[in-house]
């Protein structure tokens, strides 16, 4: 592929190209035609000319007509623009910066390799730049720290919206540094004016917390601290900071001043007002029969153990939605969805979608207008904390359908609950504290036999192929249980099974959704995962679809390229499955069997006839691969061979056909 | 020509009426698992009817509880999230069939007798 498109352009120019600019202006006016000389006298008398301003000082006037002193362009006498960047970059301690090359910022990535030493930044090299931004998400994920990535101009940051609207979603840090050559007067023809804009934040700007464009080097450090510091702080969101071709080509100019680079310090994220804390805590207290949801609610195990603390302070059940792991698995007082029903006071912490929480909509109409339902009782009292609302902007719909809550507190969760803690302390009635502990026993029961519950439905189909998902987890979970282990953000969904039945007490061992839903994010953000872990020494495992793997299968390669250790099972049920079901339930709703073709599902659901070989696929990239694997006898000792090869230090991929769901 | 014409009719009837009690009197397992996969069941219920919290609600229709005819009813007009299957989709004839194959799913082996999963914590 050339993507390089700057034949044209002298890629030493002889010029600071704005001096270059200020010169060509002044010889302009100079060389312009006096009017008296080019208009001839037709014996009218005209008036004399007032001038529209007053006349230059001295100063203005040799500033205006003085030939500039321009010195001939030298890496040896002047730094490019783009050093200084890239000291900018690395005072922000950004560990990895996973991009696909481009033209546009092709002065940034030279010396980001060769300045900067492809250290704090490395370059990690990326096939698309889907896999960039996918790659850095899944890394904060676990690292809770933010990478950046580069894009080209236009084209590229194109490619890369679908990952940077996941992470939007998801409140995940990435810093995007867009390409771009802003002078229309100077950057080559074709190509390279194509892929610039006016204005090419504006491509992402309805999915990004913010943007800038300098137009000066140091104009360019304010901004790049400045969005480190927005993107990190709750909510936490990419940011978008176009790079001027131009500026980073161009030898830094001389303003007089000394550059400098502003000191990053981490700002306070937002915690909850004070009384309105209190109002919780009250209500908390004094429930019957409080809930505790969590969804996007702790990114540390710090956040992990104050969640803790609050739900055996209150003996109240927990909920664990699916954005974070939230709450260890093994904790009696986790409890499915369904106690919601029995709440008096509902707390949810950084809900994606409370109105769904509290309400039930069924997608079986016959005209595909779901019918709506509630799922919880009248006069259930709704609290919320998060920090959603800071981040909300109008055009994308994430923000999803307004519920009317009863105490709203705006603020980050891990910010508030010591807080929370304290005012709920200080608000149990003493004339609570036996309910309560009665209320906790009952609910330890009822996870017991709830635990027991689901390892029966685990038994079901246990040896049937395709295989179960239920085993499949299980065969996994038996080959990586000795290890400190992660399962990395990934795509595939196999109900749930990880989080039902695998131990999980730290943050880093499922670290949930990509937020947006766009596929195509689950292999770059378990690259990203796996990169992140590999610096800790874990062992990192995803579950690995089919459908998404091949919107983004150049992910596998970054992670051979750059020697990063992943074990992805593939849940292969050979078919885009969520679509599968869609059309069949539209065929029914509409009383007629849908056309199926050849395959086993609506014509154009299905990923069969012919089935991709995924393995080979891996294989090609440099991984250790086997499959197709449909036997679940004979998983486990794949799994071993492949758990061998993780622990060498390679990546492998075990294609495994399974169950649908 | 008439009378030739109802003769026919009845002896058409009478074949059809024989086939649906031979049908509904001997449904077939096996032929009960190619409408399972070919009326699209299998998408949210699995292979075996082991079903999904993600697709079924976590309900399980391998070896039904259910009596044929509630079974049916609930196939024909289901209550929550599951799509009807009328008569035209799939025949009374093809649900018979379509239960036997789920009635002959082997019976899970108690978890407690699974060793991948009886290692687990309980707590």
């Amino acid at each position: 592929m050339n993507k390089d498109s700057k034949g044209k352009k002298d890629s030493a120019p002889k010029l600071d190209r704005r001096r270059f600019l200020a010169a060509a202006a002044v010889a302009g006016a100079a060389g312009s035609v006096k009017p008296a000389e080019a208009a001839p006298s037709t014996g009218v008398q005209t008036p004399p000319r007032v001038p529209s301003a007053l006349p230059p000082n001295e100063h203005v006037a040799a500033a205006e007509t003085d030939v500039p002193d321009v010195p001939p362009y030298s890496t040896e006498h002047a730094r490019p623009g783009s050093d200084f960047m890239v000291d900018v970059i690395k005072s922000l301690d950004i560990k990895y910066s996973p991009s696909n090359p481009a033209s546009s910022y092709r002065a940034l990535h030279e010396s980001l390799i060769d300045y900067g030493k492809n250290t704090m930044p490395e370059f990690l090299t990326c096939t698309h730049e889907e896999v960039g931004v996918g790659i850095a998400h899944g890394y904060y994920k676990i690292a809770n720290k933010p990478l950046m990535t580069t894009c080209h101009g236009t084209v590229g940051l194109m490619h890369a919206t679908m990952n940077i609207y996941n992470a939007f979603c998801d409140h995940a840090p990435v810093i995007v540094f867009a390409g771009n050559d802003m002078d229309a007067a100077y950057r080559p023809p074709g190509v390279p004016t194509i892929h610039s804009a006016q204005d090419i934040n504006a491509i992402v700007r309805d999915f990004t917390k913010w943007d800038d464009t300098p137009v000066s080097a140091q104009h360019f450090a304010q901004s790049v601290v400045r969005a480190y510091q927005i993107a990190t702080t709750a909510p936490c969101a990419p940011v978008v900071i176009s790079v001027d071709d131009g500026l980073a080509q161009e030898p830094i100019r001389d303003y007089g001043q000394a550059l400098y680079i502003p000191k990053f310090v981490p700002a306070a994220p937002p915690a909850g007002e004070q009384g309105a804390v209190r109002e919780a805590a009250r209500l908390l207290a004094n429930a019957e029969h409080p809930v505790i949801v969590a969804d996007r609610a702790v990114n540390t195990q710090k956040g992990m153990n104050l969640l803790v603390q609050l739900a055996e302070l209150l003996q109240a059940p927990l909920v664990r939605q699916r954005a974070r792991l939230n709450f260890p698995t093994t904790h009696p007082l986790g409890r499915p969805a369904a106690v919601i029903a029995q709440a008096d006071v509902i707390l949810g912490l950084e809900l994606t979608d409370y109105w769904d929480t509290v309400n039930k909509y069924t997608d079986n109409n016959r005209e595909g207008i779901g019918s709506i339902g509630t799922r919880v009782k009248p006069g259930t009292k709704l609290i919320s904390i998060g920090a959603q609302s800071l981040l909300t902007k109008s055009n994308y719909q994430g923000f999803e359908r307004f519920q009317s809550v009863d105490v709203p507190i705006t603020g980050d969760v891990e910010a508030t609950l010591p807080a929370l803690i304290e005012a709920v302390k200080a608000a149990i009635p003493d004339s609570r504290k036996d309910a309560m502990t009665k209320r906790g026993q009952a609910i330890m029961e009822a996870h017991g036999k709830a635990r027991e519950a689901t390892r029966q439905l685990a038994a079901i189909a246990w040896d049937a192929s395709p295989i179960s998902t239920a085993r499949l987890c299980m065969e996994l979970y038996a080959q990586i249980k000795d290890f400190d282990w992660s399962m990395v953000p990934s795509s595939g969904n196999v109900s749930g099974w990880p989080t039902r039945l695998w131990p999980m007490d730290k943050c880093y061992q499922f670290t949930g959704t990509s937020g947006g839903y766009g596929v195509g994010w689950g292999a770059p953000a378990s690259v990203g995962g796996a990169l992140a872990n590999r610096d800790e020494g874990r062992f990192s495992v995803s579950i690995q679809s089919d459908g998404d793997l091949m919107y983004a299968p150049g992910a596998l390669w970054t992670a051979a390229r750059h020697k990063i250790p992943l074990l992805a099972v593939m849940h292969n049920n050979r078919g885009y499955h969520q679509e599968v079901m869609h059309v069949q339930r539209l065929a029914n709703f509409r009383n007629r069997s849908p056309n199926i073709g050849n395959d086993m599902a609506p014509i154009g659901t299905s990923i069969m006839n012919p089935d991709i070989e995924y393995h080979k696929l891996a294989e090609s990239m440099g991984w250790w691969a086997k499959g197709p694997i449909k036997d679940p006898a004979d998983l486990g000792p794949a799994l071993k061979e492949a758990v061998a090869v993780v622990k060498s230090g390679q990546p492998a991929l075990l294609n495994v056909w399974t169950q649908p769901r | 020509m008439i009378k030739v014409r109802v003769r026919f009719m009845l002896a058409a009837l009478a074949a059809s009426v024989a086939f649906c009690q031979a049908a509904a009197a001997d449904p077939s397992a096996e032929n009960g698992k190619t409408e399972f996969v070919k009326n699209g069941c299998w998408q949210c219920h699995g292979f075996q009817g082991q079903g999904s919290v993600a697709t079924s609600g976590g309900r399980v229709i391998a070896d039904t509880q259910l009596p044929f005819e509630a079974f049916k009813a609930y196939v024909r007009n289901p209550t929550g999230a599951m799509p009807p299957f009328r008569a035209a989709m799939v025949s009374d004839s093809a649900l018979a069939d379509i239960y036997a194959y789920l009635e002959s799913r082997p019976k899970p082996k108690a978890a407690k007798d699974i060793p991948l999963l009886n290692g687990l914590s309980s707590k």
